[in-house]
């Protein structure tokens, strides 16, 4: 099993940024490393300059590189942020959006967990297009997965498999709404919040997790304890989201848990201490209410 | 500009036609359509006698099979596609690329349009559509602005159908798993949104909690009416402030942007509810019937026209006003 490191979705500091991928580069045990704005156009700017020493490092550490397109295109300026990408280098690009499928025309390229691959047909059709590899949304079931995985072995499946789930993005940003701004004018209040800004119930109860323009789940999704399910399928990469807690930690788990140096039960339990109390979900894998976690077919 | 309209019902199909509709846009009764509610939509016989209804009245028929075929399962939707043309179907409303490969190279003569459900929000995404799949309309997502519908247009070069009427999405469609992650059930896999089967109403302390799943999405003191608990139109807490943080329990109306939508170079407006009643439908599609009429004939629309839809409901023209984001 193969660990590939998603994007970062938030809005970090540039210089929190370029350190964490070089810490990436240095210190974690992931093959694939994506790197790119697909939240919001607007943040892209802050670090768009510390990219290339970004790819440079990691790929000089022995790392697969991506880039990573918007999830959500509509205005010119992200039309042109997308055909850039595939412009002047030859690094993959994970297409997020079909807008960007366009632009990878004739090169080899990965689709991204936001594209909607649901069954065999589509799967089929994106890979004749091109497609190497495939992060499937993560609203799929593992019965879905296992169908996708057999139907298509020539094709590298990802699933996700850590960190909050990206449940909707919109065009109206919920950060500036918050705090009483209009997106054009957006002060990127969304960079107080690294880890994104929770929204609870009435009840106070954990749930979703405001990031601009993208809403994702309070909880972690973890896969750890269904590494060896995932692999018997065919599924060939985890992709483990980056989250403000340690990620090399995170990803020396999943490492040692995939190579079975680690017991599924004590990964979860270093998982518990990486990420200082925030709740688990595994529910869209089970097929159920994404929120939920099944520990060993116990619900908890 | 074409009038396309719901129906969730044989008997709603037919006063949609009665009322003025150009189209009518309606589904089967099964998880290949995006309002897939119990006690709605159609079977393949009711749907071939609708068609010959409003075919005998000069009304199109769209078919809506609009969510994301089921992996292992994708037979289910390929005979929704068969069943949508042999019924005598204008055209089909598809979002999924598996899908419509399969309709564009089996039916090569059959009209397909994208679906809202393609979250296809850019001329590049549209042209892809109509370069691979031979699409012939665009249902737009409901996160443009007028100008932007309005470049789209001149760049495209397809027909535009856009929403101006009824339950909004605040979240790109097609793109939403709020729902799937409270309940399990999704549009995009199960053609429902925050399900009737998992929302419980429960009176406490002298207010009505609406709950999802396991969650309260919303509270509501005595003299406030119990909204249905939609998850992006509900109340949350947040450390800045507590509310409704994605959106309040409104609905679009852009009855009044109708000359801007013309302008723009719109094709086709596009009424939201197949799961609304026929006596809904008709008051709705007579009011947008008259109000196109005063339109073309270079009238102004007046409030009178649709003052009666509106009635009692709060309203927004979302994301076709820019400041809305």
């Amino acid at each position: 099993m193969k660990l590939t490191l998603g994007p970062v979705l938030y809005n970090w500091e540039p210089d929190v940024w370029r350190d964490f991928y070089f810490r990436i580069a240095d210190e974690a045990p992931i093959d694939t490393v994506c790197v790119g704005e697909v939240v919001c156009s607007k943040r892209l700017p802050f670090y768009q300059d510390l990219i290339p020493e970004v790819i440079d490092r990691l790929i000089a550490s022995g790392k697969d590189v991506m880039l990573s397109s918007l999830a959500l295109v509509t205005l010119e300026r992200e039309r042109k942020q997308t055909a850039s990408l595939a412009k002047g280098s030859d690094i993959v690009v994970e297409v997020n959006d079909i807008t960007a499928l366009k632009h990878v025309a004739g090169r080899a390229h990965a689709i991204g967990p936001y594209v909607n691959v649901y069954n065999e047909t589509t799967l089929a059709w994106l890979v004749r297009n091109g497609a190497l590899r495939v992060c499937l949304p993560p609203e799929l079931p593992a019965s879905s997965i296992a169908t996708l995985a057999k139907a298509c072995s020539d094709v590298e499946i990802e699933v996700w498999s850590f960190g909050r789930v990206p449940l909707a993005i919109s065009a109206r940003c919920y950060h500036a709404r918050l705090h009483k701004l209009t997106k054009d004018n957006c002060q990127f209040v969304c960079g107080k919040d690294p880890d994104g800004l929770s929204a609870d119930t009435l009840d106070q109860q954990a749930f979703l997790t405001v990031n601009g323009v993208q809403t994702l789940s309070a909880s972690y999704v973890s896969l750890i304890e269904n590494l060896s399910d995932l692999a018997s399928m065919g599924v060939r990469s985890c992709r483990i989201s980056p989250q403000t807690c340690d990620m090399v930690a995170v990803s020396r788990t999943f490492r040692q848990a995939a190579d079975g140096a680690l017991d599924p039960q004590e990964g979860r339990r270093s998982l518990d201490l990486i990420c200082e109390g925030i709740p688990f979900s595994n529910g869209f894998f089970n097929g159920s209410a994404g929120v939920r976690y099944r520990i060993a077919n116990v619900l908890r | 500009m074409e009038l396309i309209c719901p129906a969730g019902t044989p008997s709603s199909l037919r006063a949609a036609v009665d009322a003025g509709a150009d189209a009518i846009y309606c589904g089967f009764r099964n998880e290949t359509n995006a309002r897939n509610f119990p006690g709605l939509n159609f079977s393949p016989e009711e749907l071939a006698d609708g068609v010959a209804y409003a075919h005998r009245k000069g009304v199109k028929v769209l078919v809506a099979i609009n969510t994301f075929p089921r992996a292992g399962a994708i037979e289910l939707w390929r005979r929704a596609v068969g069943d949508a043309l042999g019924a005598g179907a204008d055209a089909l409303i598809l979002c999924d690329i598996g899908l419509m490969s399969y309709a564009a190279e089996r039916y090569p003569a059959a009209r397909l349009h994208v679906s809202v459900q393609a979250a296809a929000a850019n001329a590049d995404a549209i042209r892809f559509y109509m370069e691979r799949f031979n699409a012939k309309r665009v249902v737009l997502p409901r996160v443009l602005s007028v100008s932007e519908i309005a470049a789209i247009v001149r760049e495209a070069g397809c027909e535009v159908e856009v929403f101006v009427f009824g339950g909004l999405c605040v979240m790109a469609e097609g793109r939403c798993s709020l729902s799937s992650y409270a309940t399990g059930l999704s549009p995009n896999m199960n053609g429902v949104c925050s399900p009737a089967s998992h929302v419980a109403y429960e009176e406490k302390g002298g207010a009505v909690v609406s709950r999802l799943g396991d969650f309260t999405i919303n509270k509501f003191g005595k003299e406030e009416p119990a909204a249905y608990p939609t998850l992006c139109k509900g109340r949350f807490r947040t450390e800045i402030s507590t509310g409704y943080i994605f959106e309040d329990p409104v609905s679009l109306d852009a009855a009044t942007l109708l000359p801007s939508l013309r302008k723009a170079g719109v094709t086709a407006l596009k009424i939201e509810g197949r799961q609304r009643s026929r006596a809904y439908i008709e008051n709705v599609v007579r009011s947008f019937r008259e109000a196109l009429a005063a339109l073309e004939n270079e009238q102004p629309i007046s409030e009178r026209m649709l003052e009666a839809i509106s009635e009692g409901q709060s309203n927004t023209l979302g994301a076709y006003r820019k400041t809305w984001r």
